[in-house]
């Protein structure tokens, strides 16, 4: 039988409806969720087949994440919605210093099972208040899951997985890729939390990406291909707590890696596996790691500017060329 | 119409209050006997405020408190073993020694924790205020800030919040006349906190804080207001900040004079003195129960004392459930 094929859009409504039937503690709270079923259309249906369990909020980002978080540690289950993952920033202290930090101040007295979904990513001229992919800063909150799903059936799968955990995750999914579709699982379809997954293998260099970063670096694969070069494809899915096992398989065989990222370049979570390669798997390196980011400038709202800011398919060929000398 | 007090709840409030005033003072002694790191903050003389406002309040219900917040605890029920198990870092503190002074919770008392951000509390007691409403209970959750919080946007945002969709919320203002250095009148646009509620249509009572029955009266209305769902309303506890913003403060923004007039506006000495006119509180009484409270603070010291160190390889434990 043919895998049944849908979008990332629907795939973040169908684990919504599925988790929210099977769990009475499950709610979603944001801005316009009700009337409009998310600023994206994203929880379509919800509201109406779960009265009362999609609230709309006002323009609060500090309350809204403080009304998950709160909600959380008195026995519910909280979605937030961040509206734009742009918005985190309204709501850092109820993120970086509550949330992530809750748990171990208190000695591990509480649980908080909260999700922080954020649509992030550029390519859509939002220009710098709308378009920007922040997931590095989390990492460097200690105390927060980082899940940046690319495919479809990966949303559906780490999603259900994230409103399972009992641990704080925030959730960044690109909004470009709303309507990309793919082969997803009817029913019971969970991707663990924390495991890589190898996409595409191939034996002559690894390449490490998540997000849209995804798609660039498969299509820069099969280009890849026909210069004789084969790229292993392995897409993070999870980037805190990272599967580096996955990982060091890969670069033990293939010696090579090329990180790929639509964030910026500085300090984004390009540098973090890359310093954690070289400390690791120095011996295994026949090349420099490379990362292939945006640059280091706010995104731009004109088509041409934004475009030269982002990443390429060249810039991820070029790099592979790079550390496999060809 | 006041609402009566038995002589039983009345002596208990005193008792609270005595115990709060001196495992403060306690504190301060152990700050300065360098057996506390990092640094305090006492709450001595809003005492009436947190046992005022925590004796309304079931087992179930909610407090968020602040850096502030060691009184809030106690009232609300808190175990001095622990508290100063933690204050000094040991092992079986409330947080195991990871929170210290400024970060003490007990889920298990509805202590939905300590804040060491001014303004921390607002958006955790909307989030309790909402689990609330969507569990059908008819719990209440108090969230306790000061003067300097409610100049924060988290103070504007929960107000307006709460009020939209009628959470069973209880704000309570102590103001205690400082913000850290800055004085609360050059700070705060309006000379009533109280009076910010009317922008967000609720509720606003400013009451004498050292006036523990006043408290009492006000917050126990604005409780049963809040469990049969009537909504929030804004509680303004007018008190004074004897100690310094943190112990060790040189507090230059203020005379000896004024902090010797507030000493005069003792809300200890205020309820006792009440106790005292009614009969119901004996010099002997007075004696027996601070006896009993310095007993009970000798024993939480020695427990804390006598307790191991955390060994430093748990500074990386209770990070997550699922690792």
């Amino acid at each position: 039988m043919p895998e049944r094929m849908i979008s990332c859009a629907v795939a973040i409504c169908e684990a919504l409806t599925e988790e929210m039937a099977r769990d009475e503690a499950i709610f979603i709270i944001g801005e316009d969720l009700v009337a409009h079923g998310g600023i994206f259309g994203q929880f379509k249906g919800l509201p109406e087949r779960f009265p009362g369990r999609v609230i709309d909020s006002p323009i609060s980002e500090s309350c809204i994440v403080g009304a998950g978080l709160g909600a959380a540690l008195t026995g519910m289950r909280p979605l937030v919605d961040m509206h734009f993952a742009d918005f985190v920033t309204c709501a850092m202290d109820e993120i970086v210093n509550q949330t992530a930090k809750i748990r171990y101040m208190f000695g591990g007295q509480v649980k908080v099972p909260l999700v922080i979904w954020a649509p992030d990513g550029a390519g859509l001229s939002a220009a710098a208040h709308h378009s920007q992919s922040l997931e590095s800063w989390f990492i460097h909150a200690p105390g927060l899951k980082v899940v940046v799903p690319s495919e479809p059936a990966d949303v559906k799968g780490l999603l259900k997985a994230a409103i399972r955990d009992d641990d704080p995750v925030i959730f960044f999914q690109h909004k470009k890729l709303f309507a990309r579709e793919g082969p997803v699982p009817e029913g019971e379809h969970i991707v663990p939390l924390g495991k890589a997954a190898v996409k595409r293998p191939g034996g002559s260099v690894t390449i490490l990406t998540y997000g849209s970063g995804f798609y660039m670096s498969m299509e820069a694969a099969n280009e890849l291909a026909g210069m004789g070069i084969e790229a292993e494809v392995i897409d993070l899915r999870t980037l805190k707590p990272l599967d580096f096992e996955t990982i060091a398989d890969s670069i033990k065989k293939t010696n090579r890696a090329v990180v790929v990222h639509e964030a910026c370049l500085s300090g984004g979570f390009g540098a973090e596996v890359s310093a954690r390669i070289n400390s690791e798997l120095f011996d295994y390196l026949d090349a420099p790691v490379l990362r292939v980011a945006a640059k280091d400038v706010p995104i731009p709202f004109s088509p041409r500017l934004e475009n030269f800011v982002l990443p390429k398919v060249e810039d991820v060929i070029k790099a592979v060329r790079q550390v496999t000398y060809r | 119409m006041k609402s009566s007090v038995s002589t039983r709840e009345m002596r208990r409030l005193y008792r609270t209050m005595v115990t709060i005033r001196k495992f403060e003072t306690l504190a301060g002694e152990l700050f300065a006997a360098g057996k506390i790191p990092g640094f305090i903050h006492l709450s001595i003389g809003q005492e009436a405020s947190s046992v005022g406002v925590c004796s309304v309040l079931r087992p179930d219900d909610y407090i968020a408190t602040t850096h502030r917040g060691h009184g809030h605890v106690i009232a609300k029920g808190g175990d001095l073993k622990k508290m100063i198990a933690e204050l000094i870092g040991r092992k079986t503190g409330y947080c195991k020694g990871k929170g210290g002074s400024m970060h003490i919770a007990d889920f298990s008392l509805g202590i939905l924790g300590a804040n060491g951000v001014v303004g921390g509390g607002f958006p955790i007691i909307i989030g309790a205020g909402l689990s609330i409403k969507l569990r059908h209970t008819d719990q209440v959750a108090v969230c306790f800030f000061g003067d300097g919080a409610s100049n924060r946007g988290t103070f504007h945002e929960a107000m307006n919040m709460a009020s939209i969709w009628k959470l069973p919320i209880l704000f309570v203002c102590e103001n205690n006349c400082y913000a850290s250095t800055t004085p609360t009148s050059y700070a705060c646009s309006v000379t009533n906190i109280a009076a910010r509620a009317a922008g967000y249509n609720i509720p606003g009572v400013t009451v004498d804080g050292n006036d523990i029955l006043a408290v009492r009266e006000a917050a126990g209305q604005a409780v049963d207001r809040a469990r049969r769902g009537e909504g929030p309303t804004l509680l303004e506890n007018k008190t004074y900040r004897r100690r310094g913003h943190f112990e060790g403060d040189p507090q230059k923004y203020r005379t000896r004079a004024e902090v010797a007039e507030w000493e005069k506006n003792d809300p200890l000495l205020r309820f006792a003195s009440v106790l005292k006119k009614k009969k119901l509180l004996t010099g002997e009484m007075e004696k027996e129960i601070q006896k009993q409270v310095d007993g009970e603070l000798k024993d939480a010291v020695a427990f804390a004392e006598q307790s191991e160190w955390p060994n430093p390889e748990e500074a990386l434990e209770d990070m997550f459930i699922n690792p």
